[in-house]
């Protein structure tokens, strides 16, 4: 068969197809027409190998080249995540993956937990510690947020306005989610960007948290951070698990190659991602609108840290232990 | 596959699908992805601007919205037109090109995700260093992002008509050819149209013996072309 025949043949089909393709936005009025999809693409990909094995000219080849892309591309799209699966993963998939990754979990809270407390502890005893972190200007104006006595203060006062919160708010999911995202990121390199922010964070909070403490601000600064610690302090360590994740791919790739470790890893990380980004929400919103409050005194606000922490530990702990892993 | 990689000197991406067939996909380059960048990052700014003429004078409620709001910009635009817009944010639709899994199936919330936030990465030290690096170390042109993913840019192209026919009469060629021969004049004749007249016959001067007894050599080779193709003209 030459080329002109194999064409005359050959082409009502690919209008139909491309008929389709084109077609593809608008709901199908008769379903026969889009049954006839699979079929016309099939034959296609025949066509293709055909002029492709026969030799026929450059044009025809990449136009049914084309022509099948397109096809594939409609045939094997992916099918929209059912708010079912969104559900079983908030219900429990999210602490499975984070219990599946339990050594990356560890190393990460070691990571950030421990330089926070050594910072804490280290200023106890010298106070001037903190300025191997911080400069005078920076204490300082920590100093007057959360000063008792001062008017600056953070957390709401009775002239400060709810609008400050929602602010505060924005200024949060802003900030701290994006310091999730990159600590994140920052695990491509080897893992040092991850290693960077873990201990920068780590060692910067224990700073502000252990000065704070050692010029006896703790009633204001500890009742602030209490309610959203949990959330964020936790979200911060499994932003640097994900990140550790994809590190750890490219130093120890195993049996595989370095990149489809990475790819591989890359999958497992970002689902942890999702639940993060959901855990910073959450602790932007109690940080901004309970955190504050003046309604409520610090030892009401320590009893909520504390069963925040409980249950965010118990979520993580606990979660999806009578599911089928999913 | 490797046959292509070898003899094509073309940055085509070959995919194996299920019903047995290679795929080529033409992968995008680093300029025309440049570009790309550059207008989604104009696009962008310009989405801050407005938000901020708009809500910035609302006071600090406006002010919290407007954070919010370029978080999400920030963050995920790339990800809400890559897979909402078939692979396409507006820089890479004006670009002509689109992103897609590696193995030619279109892209998932997934890989979108995750080839979005590792731009962070991509752009250190320095306005895509990383990325900059990674992809001309790459063959299919991809940043990290893209290879943590499994993605690929490639161009998309407009859905194409059949081409341009040029119009010859059928010539029986003065002696069999060879296969690779055959497929020259057809390419020949295919793309003689875009060509100037020149050099179309600089180029079909070259043939030699196949056009001696000629006086139009651009012509008989498109005659022959068009015999080779299974035309058979009246006067033949």
């Amino acid at each position: 068969m030459n080329q002109e025949h194999f064409i005359r043949t050959r082409q009502a089909d690919w209008e139909k197809l491309e008929q389709l393709l084109t077609d593809k936005k608008k709901p199908a009025r008769d379903g026969n027409e889009h049954d006839a999809f699979p079929a016309l693409y099939r034959a296609t990909c025949h066509d293709l190998a055909l002029a492709r094995s026969r030799l026929y000219s450059r044009q025809l080849i990449d136009r049914l080249n084309q022509l099948v892309t397109r096809g594939h591309q409609q045939l094997y799209e992916a099918r929209h995540t059912p708010l079912r699966a969104i559900t079983a993963y908030i219900a429990g998939g999210f602490a499975q993956r984070v219990r599946r990754q339990w050594r990356f979990v560890l190393a990460s809270a070691a990571l950030f937990y421990l330089p926070f407390l050594m910072m804490l502890g280290a200023i106890q005893v010298h106070p001037d510690f903190v300025y191997t972190v911080l400069d005078g200007e920076t204490v300082r104006q920590v100093e007057s947020m959360y000063n008792p006595g001062s008017e600056e203060r953070i957390g709401r006062t009775w002239d400060r306005q709810s609008d400050t919160d929602l602010m505060m708010f924005g200024f949060y999911i802003k900030n701290n989610t994006g310091i999730g995202f990159r600590t994140f990121a920052g695990g491509l390199p080897a893992g040092l960007g991850t290693l960077f922010f873990l201990i920068f964070n780590g060692t910067y909070i224990g700073a502000v948290a252990g000065h704070l403490t050692q010029i006896g601000y703790t009633s204001t600064f500890w009742s602030f951070v209490a309610g959203h610690s949990a959330l964020e302090l936790n979200a911060i360590v499994l932003s640097g698990t994900a990140g550790l994740m994809l590190g750890y791919a490219v130093i120890a790739p195993g049996r595989r190659t370095r990149l489809r470790a990475l790819r591989e890893e890359s999958r497992h990380a970002v689902e942890i991602m999702y639940g993060t980004a959901a855990m910073f929400f959450l602790a932007a919103m109690v940080e901004a609108f309970w955190s504050p409050s003046p309604l409520f005194p610090p030892e009401t606000k320590y009893v909520v840290g504390l069963i925040f922490w409980v249950l965010v530990l118990g979520y993580f702990l606990l979660g999806g232990r009578n599911r089928e892993t999913g | 596959m490797n046959q292509i990689r070898k003899t094509m000197l073309d940055t085509i991406h070959p995919v194996e699908t299920p019903e047995g067939i290679a795929l080529h996909l033409p992968v995008a380059g680093l300029v025309s992805r440049a570009l790309a960048w550059v207008i989604d990052t104009l696009i962008r700014g310009l989405m801050y601007i407005i938000l901020g003429t708009l809500l910035v004078p609302l006071g600090k409620t406006g002010l919290g919205l407007l954070l919010v709001l370029t978080f999400f910009i920030e963050w995920f635009y790339w990800v809400i037109f890559e897979v909402k817009r078939g692979g396409k944010t507006p820089g890479k639709s004006a670009m002509g090109l689109m992103v897609i899994h590696d193995d030619g199936t279109p892209i998932s919330w997934g890989a979108s995700m995750i080839r979005n936030l590792l731009r962070v990465a991509d752009f250190l030290p320095l306005l895509y260093g990383f990325g900059l690096v990674s992809m001309i170390m790459s063959r299919d042109f991809k940043r990290l992002g893209d290879h943590a993913a499994g993605t690929l840019v490639i161009y998309s192209e407009k859905p194409r008509q059949a081409a341009k026919q040029t119009d010859a009469q059928p010539l029986r060629p003065p002696f069999p050819l060879q296969l690779e021969e055959q497929q020259a004049l057809l390419a020949f004749d295919e793309r003689s149209l875009m060509l100037t007249g020149e050099r179309a016959q600089e180029l079909a001067e070259l043939t030699g013996p196949l056009i001696t007894e000629q006086q139009h050599p651009v012509d008989a080779l498109r005659g022959m072309a068009h015999w080779l193709a299974g035309e058979r003209g009246k006067t033949s």
